[in-house]
């Protein structure tokens, strides 16, 4: 019995492990260190806020961010902006609002409690200003695409020129890691595009980690609590079962055999 | 119940229990004798009754903050997740909990298999079951689709389209499923109705299962039929109580594992992407537990066949203790039937993990001949087995064999008078 | 040594149960916790009013945690009406200068303290509000005089975050 149990739980062991990689070509991403992989995971806050700033000022022009509020950057387990910096930074965008009394939409700075604002009013203006291919919304992108943290991480760092005999349609991009290889998205980093608010140096590198730091964030903002919530709930339930395995050694060894 | 008569000890007990014999009932589920040698793979129905409660309630609360509209619903799903208190805990443990819901109804089913748990007198127990599984199966499949992302409309284009292979009606099936031309808002709404119905459907059922279960009572690892109440008994309570709750919380670690630490490891990441009409997935997948049965339909290259091969698979389980003619229970004591029986495992998986890859080339082939195999199982090797397989002798009661300590087993003359 | 044996014995089950009984409690809490307002909710707890249109003896109603709030700029007679009430002649008594910092400035729930209906603006026997369900009437600092209602018109937490607005809870 214990022998099939064991090739039971290696044979799943195997599906599980060997089910998530890509279909298709093995591609490699590039690997960093993520802080918030591993049971103790959690969120590097400088790089989420660096993060913040790289969406905000190369990202935030095509790719909507509409699940997320304003309030969110204040909250635990974020990149924790005080209060007072939320709030600013939530003014720093008009948001619409109405009607008003005389029955019209209207435009005021944004508050705490206000959605992210979207670059376009919706799916069709988005596709229209970036020929034809809607840039994503990013509120979930992390978890959206089956190579994770590593896939976005590599696909910022992965453009290069396309090898000999590929040929690009107008408008589109060769990337090593994009699923397929062609992206509509041109290249956005450069060395130097943002000035970190922190003084670290933005290189290609650190503006991909960072960003992908906060997508990440964005996609799971609730992923601190979760680990440590999941520390506790698993230390509970191991104690527990060592206290019911020696009850229900106790209570069996009434009956004198032993099967 | 013809058990013991159960009095009350309070007079409140006694003017209740007159009119609606509850604690009697309570009595009977404590002292119900259980064989003693059960082993751990007995301890699935347990851990089955309390996931079936767990996405009971989970459901329940995600019921009260998600909008069943296909312009709402990925982003109550969102709202549940940042929001609500502890939302997210309660969606991922209702996700999840589905997958450990088949885990533990895979291990059951094929304990069932290995030990010859279907066999009379427990055809009706087993075909109860397989109803269960059936209403599992669509519950699952109607729960995938709420959330609204692509593969949750992908799947549910392509699983209702199945309906279209029936011939004459097919079409106007369809329609009727989809409410309209295509998978839409009211297919959705309707799905919400239905996957908050089939619940309750299966805890009626599991209650008749149990039923069902108590008048022969429990089999064993041994298979044979014991006396109850009886020396190789014990009761209920406290025995099998606090070794079920061992099992459950062992189970709960794994589940836990997956809630906290890789909650969308057994998901799909296309799932995170709204719904859309107009772009189709690379690679339509549905989640694990399915992927059996959804390569044996893509193995066939005929619509109708596939979805009739399909239905067979899980049909065929019905017919099980009358295609399996073996006169002796357990595989312990069936030395052929064990070496099909694995056989019988690996090709389930084998077909699990092709259902998972495109339906094409080699892995197409595999699929193609794990699926004649799996029907050759049942149609053809277990009618033969039970007829031509050289059994090994089975003992006269479960303790004999341990307490005994001989290898000589006390043969039966005649098997036949044992298993009736 | 039974004595010791079943010490132990009633120790290890106590203490089963005990830890057992710990994280039923755990996990009974998020399934009660989610029905509170969730973080969305709570962030439109507090609502911020512009009252630089509203002209002395104007009332506006707005909209705050979904119920609705009377914000009423009075004149210099109603506030003198409102302080000249003496407290034995109310039911529910209270000072004006305690519901209204600012005189010029009656800010209220506009719900009806009996059943919860809106009163109706600039009705009723006292110079106040109305509420045409059972007939219960609020004067001018929002006070039930007659009728049904046992209490006042309740005043939320408020205050002027500057010379046009009002931030309401």
């Amino acid at each position: 019995m214990k022998n099939s149990f064991k090739i039971i739980s290696l044979i799943i062991l195997f599906f599980i492990t060997s089910y998530n990689s890509n279909a298709a070509e093995k591609v490699e991403y590039l690997k960093t260190d993520w802080s918030f992989k591993g049971l103790f995971g959690k969120f590097d806050r400088g790089s989420l806020q660096r993060g913040y700033q790289v969406y905000t000022e190369v990202c935030s022009s095509c790719h909507s961010m509409k699940y997320l509020s304003y309030r969110n950057l204040a909250e635990k387990g974020g990149p924790e902006f005080t209060e007072e910096q939320a709030k600013a930074i939530a003014a720093s965008f008009e948001v619409l609002d109405g009607p008003n009394a005389d029955g019209e939409m209207f435009t005021r700075p944004g508050k705490l409690s206000d959605k992210f604002v979207m670059p376009y009013e919706n799916v069709k203006a988005a596709q229209a200003a970036n020929g034809g291919a809607y840039p994503p919304d990013m509120s979930v992108l992390a978890k959206a695409r089956s190579g994770g943290a590593n896939y976005i991480y590599s696909l910022l760092q992965g453009y290069e020129d396309p090898p000999i005999g590929v040929i690009l349609d107008e408008g589109v991009h060769y990337n090593k890691y994009m699923y397929g290889n062609k992206i509509k998205m041109a290249n956005q980093l450069s060395d130097g595009l943002v000035e970190y608010a922190d003084g670290t140096g933005a290189t290609v590198e650190q503006m991909s980690k960072d960003v992908t730091t906060f997508l990440m964030w964005t996609a799971e903002p609730h992923l601190e609590a979760r680990h440590q919530m999941g520390f506790k709930a698993i230390v509970y339930l191991i104690i527990l079962t060592i206290l019911v395995y020696f009850s229900m050694k106790r209570i069996w060894s009434r009956v004198e055999t032993e099967i | 119940m013809s058990d013991h008569e159960y009095t009350p000890k309070s007079k409140f007990g006694k003017w209740f229990n007159d009119r609606l014999p509850l604690l009697s009932l309570a009595s009977h589920l404590t002292d119900y004798p259980t064989p003693k040698n059960l082993n751990y793979w007995w301890t699935f129905g347990g851990i089955l009754s309390f996931c079936l409660i767990t996405q009971i309630v989970t459901g329940l609360t995600l019921a009260m903050h998600y909008i069943a509209h296909a312009d709402m619903a990925f982003e109550s799903v969102e709202h549940i997740m940042r929001d609500v208190n502890y939302g997210w805990l309660i969606r991922y443990i209702h996700a999840n909990g589905a997958s450990m819901f088949f885990l533990a109804v895979y291990i059951h089913i094929f304990r069932s298999l290995f030990y010859g748990s279907y066999k009379s007198p427990r055809e009706i127990i087993w075909i109860i079951g397989i109803i269960i599984y059936l209403l599992m199966m669509a519950a699952a499949f109607m729960g995938y689709v709420l959330p609204w992302g692509q593969m949750s409309f992908w799947g549910a284009t392509v699983i209702t389209n199945l309906f279209s292979a029936i011939p004459l009606v097919g079409e106007g099936i369809v329609t009727w499923l989809w409410g309209g031309y295509s998978v839409d808002n009211p297919t959705l709404t309707r799905f919400f109705t239905l996957h908050y119905l089939i619940p309750f459907l299966i805890l009626g059922l599991v209650v008749l299962h149990i039923w069902a279960l108590h008048i022969p009572g429990n089999n064993n690892p041994v298979g044979i039929d014991i006396k109850k109440p009886s020396k190789d008994t014990v009761p209920f309570h406290p025995y099998i109580v606090i070794k079920d709750g061992f099992a459950l919380l062992m189970f709960m670690i794994v589940f836990a594992f997956f809630v906290f630490y890789a909650p969308n490891i057994l998901g799909h990441a296309d799932n995170y992407i709204e719904a859309n009409p107009l772009v189709t997935p690379a690679h339509i997948v549905p989640e694990w537990y399915l992927l059996p049965f959804y390569a044996i339909l893509r193995s066939i290259p005929d619509k109708l066949l596939g979805v009739v091969a399909m239905l067979s698979a899980i049909l065929i389980l019905a017919a099980l203790p009358w295609l399996d003619t073996s006169k002796i229970r357990s595989a312990v004591f069936r030395p052929l039937y064990k070496q099909f029986y694995w056989i019988l495992v690996a090709d389930v998986l084998i077909l699990g993990y092709v259902g998972a890859m495109p339906a094409e080339g080699l892995f197409l082939l595999i699929a193609r001949v794990a699926t004649a195999y799996y029907f050759l199982h049942f149609l053809v090797i277990l009618p033969v087995l039970g007829f031509k397989e050289k059994t090994l002798p089975i003992p006269l009661s479960i303790t004999e064999p341990v307490l005994g300590g001989s290898p000589n087993l006390a043969t039966v003359k005649n098997k036949e008078s044992l298993n009736h | 040594m039974a004595d010791k044996k079943t010490n132990r014995r009633d120790f290890l089950f106590t203490a089963t149960y005990a830890v057992g009984a710990v994280g039923v409690g755990a996990t009974v809490w998020p399934m009660i916790d989610q029905m509170n307002p969730d973080a969305s909710v709570k962030a439109l707890a507090s609502t911020e009013v512009d009252v630089s249109s509203v002209t002395p003896g104007k009332t506006i109603t707005v909209l705050w945690r979904g119920k609705p709030v009377f914000i009423r700029r009075r004149t210099k007679e109603e506030i003198n009406e409102a302080r000249a009430v003496k407290m034995d002649e109310l039911k529910h008594p209270e000072k004006d200068e305690d519901r209204a910092k600012d005189p010029e400035w009656l800010v209220m729930l506009g719900v009806c303290t009996h059943l919860g209906c809106v009163p109706l603006n600039d009705k009723g026997d006292y110079d106040g509000w109305f509420c045409p369900c059972h007939g219960s009437h609020y004067d001018i600092s929002g006070r039930i005089r007659k009728g049904p209602a046992p209490l006042n018109m309740e005043v939320p937490k408020y205050e002027f975050v500057n010379a046009n607005t009002i931030k309401i809870g």
